[in-house]
């Protein structure tokens, strides 16, 4: 399953083929990722999407080397500035963390020291990959503190993770990510766990700054929603596999694969007053040989589906769909 | 239900055989184990001699053909007492650490789910725990010393001692399990639902609360194979002539000066063997039963 | 309180004492009412006191002063006792739909607990309505026997929805029943909460902070902001006209899966306060874009500013061109 770069061009910022992860136990190997292949561009920002389970989070992890057994690579290439990072030796990665690509995740308070103030913290950041004496770091500290929005930074410097609210952690985060502006910021379900009156602030911060700084943002999300305001292109995953990318108009007005629609079709639902006759009874999504994931679920499959594995094949312009029955969807033919 | 427990079983022996193949520690701790067992079963009636018989002009012997392990200053066979010592060690770590662990889970789950209440049953959850702290303060073996002291030395007073010293090990532990799980949403819900508190606190919280008892169930029965010798060798346990590898250590430690070596050797040796097999076991048991290994 | 209502709520305080003479004033006097068969939300977002409040309903935290009125008894003034029998009429539908299941006991047994203790008949019988209260939930009788980590989300949450009808309720308190399901699943299951009420009748006190939720299920709404009451009114009216500020800014901050859709922002600035420290008047004062210094000096009071319209604001009427009364 090699296609040339997913979306074909060469100037793509962060290129990931073909990718394949494990996680191991007792039990045997667990395929978590199952042959990823993404493209990010400069400037640009990408919404991933999926449900719990799909390989969201591992994929954003895999991405730096941050991943520890039992998860393993085992095959696949993450390709940034010409070098393939997961045959990086661990130091050559410490220079890109932080540095190059930039990681937020969810939970921001569990992800911060809980006994060491924001200003050390952030002085630990700055001085990372800069040489900066106490004095700089603390200035870029307050900067950065000011430029994500917080209130007094100065004073700020002196309060521990705890002391704070969920949304000031998680601009801490962001501060602390953008610290040595990041070619590539990747955020892991930013706004998970914070108020909807803060959400916003946050995701407008972070597309703000983004734009700023002329970055690409790598936009990991369950929620359909934020992908639509936020994100130019999205990239659905299912089982570990992309199995559709498209533009965001695009996508939204007419998503193509059979998982695809469902979840748009459900995350219109849930936002509406109108009814749907979806059930998830009683479908399970473990253990399959060569064969499309999702044909057990899938209301328009055919043979087929259980005997290969749909390629993710180019449809359309910058349209990307992983299924053999891509033609009649897109034709009206069959609408799942 | 039957069925549905015989599934869950053999489902888990799975498991738990696919486990020891990955750890070679937790089957060699294993085989220690279910030696110790099948000896305490069988020791007495496969022992060449009578593990209390004494023969005469036989003192002293060094280990040869007739003798494995020679033979002590009264003239027994190390060899048959040796392996017959497990059926009264094992005996005694087997009721008492089972008695702990009753005592202590129950008291552990009253003091852990009403702890902090203000009502009856929150005063006697405090009070289960000072006492626990107290007599947690005593030395352990002077402890049991004393209790043993207080009764005489038998078989009967050894198992209540260790039983006692054991209760609030698993008491702390089964309350500190308890006083997580009770926080669980399903908690709520059984009340919820109309769930007195006692009913919550033994078909909910309980055995949900079980795992840090259970995975220290073999090291217990391990240490108090180790206290009950201990007491043995200093006179306060099992008394003399019935085979016990403590008790044995002493009568033998005296003839180490002079060269026999072998009385206090043996003994020591399984004893030593024995604990370590249950310590592994014990912990191989704990990580298979973490939760963050399982499924 | 009238002889209809299932649930009359009245000055219900809750404060959590925090040690030095400090409390967090996690209610502060909240009055509502449901009729029997009707649906009401109770929305907000972190530290609205709305998750307090239903604990406090089914008297799983005592509140700190109030009076909770269910199918007319005050049930604040009846001992533990006297309460536990009343509980089969009053379920729970938890938010973690795995941890709200015992992990080790079969569904089945999990839906017969509450029928057992209600002294439902015989186990035959309780079977009986057992298969049919999976049938109820969509989920088929082979689940009797599976343990809860064999069944998905949605799944899980069913069979929370079904232990909490099981003993026919009159009131059901959801705890954002769906916020920690996966996208694709909620629809379902709010439907299935539409259709169960209309199947059933009972009566449901919806906690959620997710606005779009509610729309599906309840008629009412009660907006809630640090513990306090906001707004109330009808759920489409509200939905359609927005009055109190910080409505408006919850329904404009919800980020439809429709990327034409842009929504004229109506923005709260800062962080919500600590609600150990309350201000002395509106709780909404500091982030407001509508405040004025009268704001801050005392609690605005909830007034009819249309028929069927309560709101907390004194800049309401004037801001929304609301004429006099």
């Amino acid at each position: 399953m090699s296609t040339r770069s997913v979306n074909g061009s060469v100037d793509a910022l962060l290129e990931i083929r073909d990718l394949r992860v494990e996680y191991t136990r007792d039990t045997g190997a667990i395929r978590v990722l199952d042959g990823v292949s993404l493209a990010i561009h400069p400037g640009e920002s990408l919404g991933v999407v999926g449900e719990s389970g799909a390989g969201k989070t591992v994929l954003v992890r895999t991405i730096l080397g941050l991943l520890d057994p039992p998860w393993r690579v085992v095959s696949g290439s993450v390709g940034y500035q010409g070098e393939n990072l997961l045959a990086q030796p661990e130091s050559a990665l410490r220079r890109v963390r932080g540095k190059e690509i930039a990681l937020t995740t969810h939970e921001p308070r569990k992800h911060l020291n809980p006994v060491a103030t924001i200003g050390d913290q952030m002085a630990r950041v700055v001085q990372a990959h800069r040489s900066a004496s106490r004095t700089e770091a603390r200035a870029r500290a307050i900067e950065l503190l000011r430029v994500v929005g917080i209130p007094d930074p100065e004073l700020r410097l002196r309060a521990y993770p705890h002391e704070l609210s969920g949304g000031m952690c998680q601009r801490v985060v962001i501060a602390m990510a953008l610290a040595h502006s990041p070619k590539l910021l990747m955020g892991d379900e930013p706004t998970a766990g914070l108020d909807v009156t803060i959400s916003l602030q946050i995701l407008d911060l972070m597309r703000d700054l983004v734009r700023d700084f002329h970055s690409s943002l790598l936009l990991v999300s369950r929620d359909l929603g934020v992908v639509a305001h936020y994100c130019q292109r999205v990239a659905v995953m299912y089982a570990g596999q992309i199995v559709e990318v498209a533009e965001v108009p695009a996508f939204f007005a007419g998503a193509i694969h059979p998982y695809s629609r469902r979840l748009l079709r459900a995350a219109v639902a849930a936002t509406s007053d109108r009814r749907g006759t979806l059930s998830s009874v009683g479908i399970r999504g473990e253990g399959r040989g060569a064969s499309c994931p999702y044909a057990r679920r899938c209301p328009v499959w055919i043979e087929r589906c259980t005997r290969e594995e749909p390629p993710l094949e180019l449809v359309a312009s910058a349209r990307w769909v992983r299924c053999f029955r891509h033609a009649e969807i897109t034709a009206g033919l069959e609408a799942p | 239900m039957t069925a549905r427990v015989l599934r869950s079983v053999t489902s888990e022996a799975r498991h738990l055989a696919r486990f020891s193949r990955s750890r070679p520690g937790f089957l060699v701790g294993l085989g220690m184990v279910a030696l110790t067992i099948f000896l305490a079963a069988f020791g007495p009636h496969l022992s060449p001699y009578g593990p209390e018989e004494t023969l005469p002009g036989a003192a002293n012997l060094p280990p040869s053909v007739e003798h494995w392990m020679g033979t002590d200053i009264s003239g027994m066979d190390v060899f048959s007492r040796v392996i017959a010592a497990p059926r009264i060690d094992l005996t005694i770590a087997l009721v008492s650490t089972a008695a702990a662990f009753v005592g202590g889970v129950v008291l552990g789950v009253i003091s852990g789910f009403f702890a902090g209440g203000r009502g009856i049953w929150g005063r006697l959850s405090a009070t289960i725990v000072r006492g626990a702290d107290i007599f947690q303060a005593f030395p352990v073996f002077i402890f049991a010393l004393a209790l043993v002291g207080f009764r005489g030395p038998s078989i009967q007073n050894v198992i209540v001692a260790l039983a006692f010293l054991n209760v609030p090990f698993f008491l702390r532990l089964t309350r500190g399990a308890v006083l997580h799980v009770r926080e669980r949403p399903f908690v709520d819900a059984a009340r919820c639902v109309g769930g007195s508190g006692l009913r919550i606190a033994f078909v909910h919280v309980m055995p949900n609360a079980l795992t840090p008892a259970l995975a220290n169930l073999s090291p217990t029965i391990g240490f108090s194979i180790l206290l009950a010798s201990a007491l043995s060798f200093v006179g306060a346990g099992v008394p003399i002539p019935t085979p016990e590898w403590g008790s044995m250590i002493a009568i033998g430690a005296p003839n180490m000066m002079t060269g026999q070596w072998w009385t206090a050797l043996f003994p020591g040796l399984a004893l030593g063997l024995t604990i370590l097999g249950y310590a592994l076991v014990g912990d191989g048991l704990r990580y298979y039963l973490d939760p963050v290994n399982r499924r | 309180m009238t002889g209809a209502s299932v649930l009359a709520v009245q000055a219900l305080v809750k404060h959590f004492p925090v040690g030095h003479g400090r409390a967090v004033k996690a209610v502060n006097g909240v009055s509502f009412q449901i009729e029997r068969g009707e649906a009401l939300a109770l929305v907000g977002e972190s530290g609205s006191g709305k998750t307090t409040v239903g604990r406090c309903v089914l008297r799983l935290i005592e509140p700190t002063s109030g009076a909770i009125a269910f199918r007319g008894d005050d049930i604040l003034t009846m001992t533990a006792e006297q309460f536990r029998g009343r509980r089969r009429h009053l379920q729970l539908v938890f938010q973690e739909p795995y941890d709200s299941l015992n992990p080790r006991m079969p569904i089945g047994r999990i839906l017969d607990e509450p029928l057992m203790l209600a002294g439902r008949g015989s186990p035959a019988a309780r079977l009986s309505r057992v298969h049919d209260l999976l049938d109820m939930v969509g989920l088929g009788r082979s689940f009797i026997a599976l343990y809860p980590h064999q069944l998905s989300g949605g799944e899980q949450q069913r069979v929370g929805i079904a232990r909490a009808i099981a003993t026919d309720p009159d009131l059901v308190v959801l705890d954002e029943p769906t916020s920690a399901l996966d996208v694709s699943v909620r629809a379902e299951i709010l439907d299935l909460l539409v259709d169960l009420q209309a199947r059933l009748g009972f009566a449901y006190l919806f906690i959620s902070h997710d606005l779009t939720a509610v729309r599906r299920v309840c008629q009412r709404v009660a907006v809630m902001y640090l513990g306090r009451i906001v707004e109330t009114g009808r759920t489409d009216e509200i939905f359609e006209r927005p009055l109190h500020p910080y409505t408006r800014a919850l329904l404009s901050s919800v980020l439809y899966p429709d990327p034409a859709r842009e929504q004229a922002r109506f923005l709260l600035t800062g962080e919500i306060p600590s609600p150990i420290d309350l201000p002395p008047g509106c709780p909404l004062y500091a982030r407001c874009p509508w405040s004025r210094p009268e704001c801050d000096l005392s609690v605005p009071p909830l007034e009819a500013l249309l028929p069927d319209r309560h709101v907390a604001c004194f800049r309401a009427r004037e801001e929304n061109g609301i004429g006099p009364r």
